[in-house]
């Protein structure tokens, strides 16, 4: 009640008025348009498409298993399949999403979308200046805005990118392998049968040959 | 020829103090006859409704820079260099933005409200000498006419509070009403202690009074005990009749959001703004007059500095130990605040017009020597202030223990 606290509470305002000026470190404000942070590798927001190589149409890791659209808590995946296939990273014969929207405004960043993906097609990511003067259609975002490249996740999630890549890898050697070994099998039985046939008829003899190719493609 | 010789007064040290004088003189020698004291008075109102909204803008960015700075942040830096044109955006902001009325408000009284704040405010600077004889109007009894204007500012608020039918706004407006009242007792008992050794109400004779100077030393009242006191007594309870941190309570976020203004949006918002720091530069401004020699130099050898130019050297001093305090002091408690007046600013008020009749009364010299005389009345003077504060302040420190606050029914 004698005063000194509030006399000691002036020094130590003055003492920070002026090191503000002088010790930089107190100023902890990031002068944002200038300056940003880095995100930590963690950040995450809204979900995105991945595609592998070069075009995101041909290779939309997408299968419109529509596995995500049914989990959604807050139901802002919309998606039609399409109908027509087109073989898949290990050459399986897939469907691709005709249509892929997400409402922005309506997803809650939960990110079980991206826990639900058999197939390593959606996952999150870290932009967050998306400010629009469209509320309705600027926050709907179709596949085309969605879909982002491989190369653009080992970017901005380089550990997990690495883990999926490697993942698949592994993926794509055991489907080789097991689509070697189918052919092998199918070619020793093709050989099999057409022994006894070779002798009826020549004419079937490269037929055998035909299943293995298109796997491997 | 005129203009010449008009500059030529200028160029003298005595010039430089009294050119706003001179060019105001000057101006109404050159108006027709009829039209001369229309030219005065507003020559006289103009600058005053210019200088301190202006001084208003400046402090607004020093403020929120300086509170920035204490809090160990940049402050506003985006408009223009350093944000320095950071009030202009305010004021386009408040300008364009809606102007809301509520529907059940007494329509007349809440578009008076701010109208009679600012009025009040204003009137406030017409006895306040910013220079040598630099006083819009000079009265007999200008500290009384500071004080009965201030509280214009109370009915101007209690006229927000109710016209708007809020219930917070009601709350904030009693609340604002009792701080005000109960803080303009020390507020004037304090500057009681400068009239009773003045011998006078006007302004411009307490100052002359103070411009006096004894060896190199002016007569200023805060180089005196009862001075001293009363001056930290006066701004303490200027600080809490203008609202201002720590005793911002007619404003509480928590408890009645913006008090008595809540109802008050664009332009009447910023006018309140406005008053607030209007009356915060005329309250400072009669601080300087009664207790730190006004226009006047505390030393001889630096007399030639403009009056003028003393003066608001004072207020900005004055603005930024203003700014200094809220950057610094938490906000006290309804109660604490109530306490604080009546308990310790009153008494202390008093003590310090005892000590004043003390002073007046003591020999100027002892035993023929006035170095002695001027020690003995110091001190014991000053020992009839400092011992009463501490029994004071001991007394009511006693018996209060800080502990943990426990709760009964939360947690």
């Amino acid at each position: 009640m004698l005063g000194e606290g509030i006399i000691q509470g002036l020094f130590e305002t003055a003492r920070n008025f002026f090191g503000s000026y002088v010790e930089k470190d107190r100023l902890t404000t990031v002068q944002y348009p200038e300056e940003r942070h880095t995100l930590p590798e963690a950040s995450r927001n809204f979900p995105f498409l991945l595609f592998d190589g070069p075009d995101p149409d041909a290779g939309l890791r997408c299968v419109s298993c529509q596995i995500c659209e049914k989990e959604c808590p807050p139901r802002c995946i919309h998606i039609e399949k399409s109908k027509d296939k087109k073989p898949d990273f290990v050459g399986k014969m897939q469907a691709y999403p005709a249509v892929f929207d997400i409402d922005v405004s309506v997803c809650m960043s939960c990110q079980i979308c991206v826990e639900v993906c058999p197939f390593d097609a959606i996952r999150m990511d870290k932009v967050f200046e998306l400010s629009t003067s469209d509320r309705f259609g600027g926050l709907l975002w179709d596949k085309h805005e969605l879909s982002k490249s491989n190369e653009y996740y080992q970017q901005i999630h380089p550990v997990e990118a690495a883990e999926t890549d490697e993942r698949r890898a592994k993926e794509l050697v055991d489907a080789q392998a097991k689509a070697a070994a189918a052919a092998a099998a199918a070619a020793a039985k093709a050989a099999a049968a057409a022994q006894p046939a070779d002798a009826s008829s020549n004419g079937a003899a490269p037929a055998p040959a035909n299943p293995a190719k298109t796997v491997t493609s | 020829m005129m203009a010449a010789s008009l500059a030529a007064s200028f160029l003298s040290a005595e010039g430089v103090d009294q050119i706003f004088v001179t060019l105001k003189l000057w101006c109404v020698a050159h108006t027709p006859g009829p039209l001369q004291i229309v030219v005065g008075i507003l020559l006289t109102i103009v600058p005053i409704i210019v200088i301190f909204p202006a001084l208003f803008a400046v402090t607004t960015v020093l403020e929120r820079k300086g509170l920035g700075r204490i809090q160990n942040r940049y402050g506003p830096n985006r408009v223009g260099p350093f944000g320095v044109l950071q009030p202009m955006a305010d004021a386009v902001k408040s300008l364009t933005k809606e102007d809301l009325v509520p529907r059940a408000a007494d329509q007349i009284v809440h578009y008076l409200a701010p109208l009679v704040l600012v009025g009040a405010a204003f009137l406030a600077f017409a006895v306040l000498p910013i220079g040598r004889n630099m006083v819009a109007v000079n009265l007999d009894a200008g500290v009384l006419f500071f004080f009965a204007i201030g509280a214009g500012t109370e009915l101007a608020v209690f006229m927000a509070g109710w016209s708007s039918r809020n219930k917070y706004s009601l709350l904030g407006a009693m609340r604002a009403i009792a701080q005000m009242i109960s803080y303009e007792i020390p507020l004037i008992l304090s500057s009681v202690a400068v009239i009773m050794i003045a011998g006078t109400l006007s302004t411009t004779r307490i100052v002359e009074l103070q411009a006096q100077t004894t060896g190199t030393l002016a007569h200023w009242n805060v180089f005196t005990p009862w001075g001293l006191a009363g001056f930290v007594l006066f701004m303490i309870a200027a600080t809490a009749e203008t609202n201002r941190s720590p005793f911002d309570l007619p404003e509480g976020e928590s408890e009645i959001i913006a008090g008595y203004f809540i109802e008050y949006s664009g332009f009447k918002f910023a006018l309140f703004f406005l008053a607030e720091y209007l009356e915060m530069f005329a309250v400072s401004g009669l601080g300087i007059t009664l207790f730190l020699g006004g226009w006047s130099s505390p030393f001889s050898f630096l007399a030639w500095i403009p009056s003028w130019m003393w003066f608001f050297g004072k207020l900005l001093t004055l603005i930024v130990a203003f700014i200094w305090v809220r950057g610094t002091v938490p906000r006290l408690r309804m109660d604490q605040l109530m306490n604080f007046a009546w308990k310790f600013m009153l008494p202390m008020s008093l003590i310090v017009i005892f000590s004043a009749g003390i002073w007046r009364f003591l020999p100027l010299a002892v035993a023929g020597s006035t170095a002695l005389g001027a020690m003995v009345r110091w001190l014991v003077c000053a020992s009839i202030i400092i011992g009463p504060y501490v029994v004071l302040a001991r007394t009511l420190e006693r018996g209060r223990s800080i502990e943990k606050r426990t709760y009964r029914f939360a947690e």
